[in-house]
């Protein structure tokens, strides 16, 4: 594939993240941060993005088979989670991290239990859009072009 | 958005040459590493030199043993010592630094019993270039009445 056709393909890709709502503004606010000094300030702050979110999930998941279940702590973690997510512009995650959080403090364990699916499966497809972005970015490097903004 | 008088009209652009010559330094307080690295590239990008702290114990500790900082954000829920407790033992030492507090999408009564801390001002996270700019610019009104 050409090098203009990358860049074209990686612009198309990026618009139909924001369109579908799988990003907001904030991952814009992300990209006008990286420069020459932090050439690769984007990967760094999503992959902190995914080692939060995997860690936190797991805890998440863990806390919900518990006999007794800490609420409170998994609320903190909700909290952790939904501020993470909102700092990378993550927006379905952050959405449901909001429910999450609702379900939390009413003590409702289905509630929670539906939640965790659907964040869990967020979270995965936006891993996924956002690793493809990545790729689409590095092959357009690596033919020697710039990243159109 | 609270604090003192701080309104969206006041939240200008300051030029170019503001934001590139400041000597200010700043401590971002927050458990997120993620928050923390977002907020040390801003306010670098800001021309500001920054240090981070992990919790509000951290923060405190740093103030004890003689650091002191133009600026410091600070985020509201942490482990250890959380931001409003910090807060109150920095405004109780004499730390007279511009206090800001970061806080989630929550309830307006969570900002307010941040900011009866201590707190000059208290923003959601993570910041915007426009609140960064406004940041700085009440900076340099105080820099500039000392």
């Amino acid at each position: 594939m050409d090098l203009v056709h990358l860049q074209r393909q990686l612009v198309d890709y990026r618009t139909s993240l924001y369109h579908e709502g799988f990003l907001d503004e904030q991952f814009t606010q992300l990209q006008s941060l990286q420069d020459e000094n932090n050439p690769d300030f984007v990967v760094e702050v999503v992959s902190l993005f995914f080692e939060d979110s995997e860690r936190l999930l797991n805890e998440l998941s863990k806390a919900l088979e518990q006999q007794i279940i800490d609420f409170k702590r998994m609320d903190a973690q909700v909290h952790q989670l939904k501020g993470s997510s909102s700092s990378i512009g993550a927006h379905r995650v952050q959405k449901l991290c909001i429910v999450f959080r609702n379900y939390c403090e009413a003590q409702n364990v289905e509630g929670c239990l539906k939640c965790l699916q659907q964040v869990k499966h967020e979270y995965g497809i936006i891993k996924t859009k956002l690793e493809s972005m990545f790729q689409l970015e590095q092959q357009i490097l690596n033919a020697g072009g710039s990243i159109p903004v | 958005m609270s604090g003192n008088g701080a309104s969206s009209s006041s939240l200008n652009m300051i030029s170019g040459e503001d934001v590139v010559n400041n000597n200010f330094s700043a401590l971002v307080v927050d458990d997120s590493p993620l928050l923390r690295l977002l907020h040390d590239i801003h306010l670098k990008k800001y021309g500001l030199k920054v240090q981070v702290a992990e919790n509000g114990k951290v923060a405190v500790d740093l103030f004890h043993l003689g650091a002191s900082f133009d600026l410091v954000l600070m985020d509201k829920e942490m482990p250890v010592m959380n931001g409003v407790e910090a807060t109150k033992e920095l405004r109780a030492m004499g730390v007279t630094s511009m206090i800001v507090g970061v806080t989630s999408k929550d309830g307006p009564g969570e900002q307010q019993a941040f900011m009866e801390a201590g707190l000059d001002y208290c923003f959601e996270k993570p910041l915007t270039p426009e609140i960064i700019s406004f940041l700085l610019e009440e900076l340099n009104k105080h820099h500039n009445k000392d």
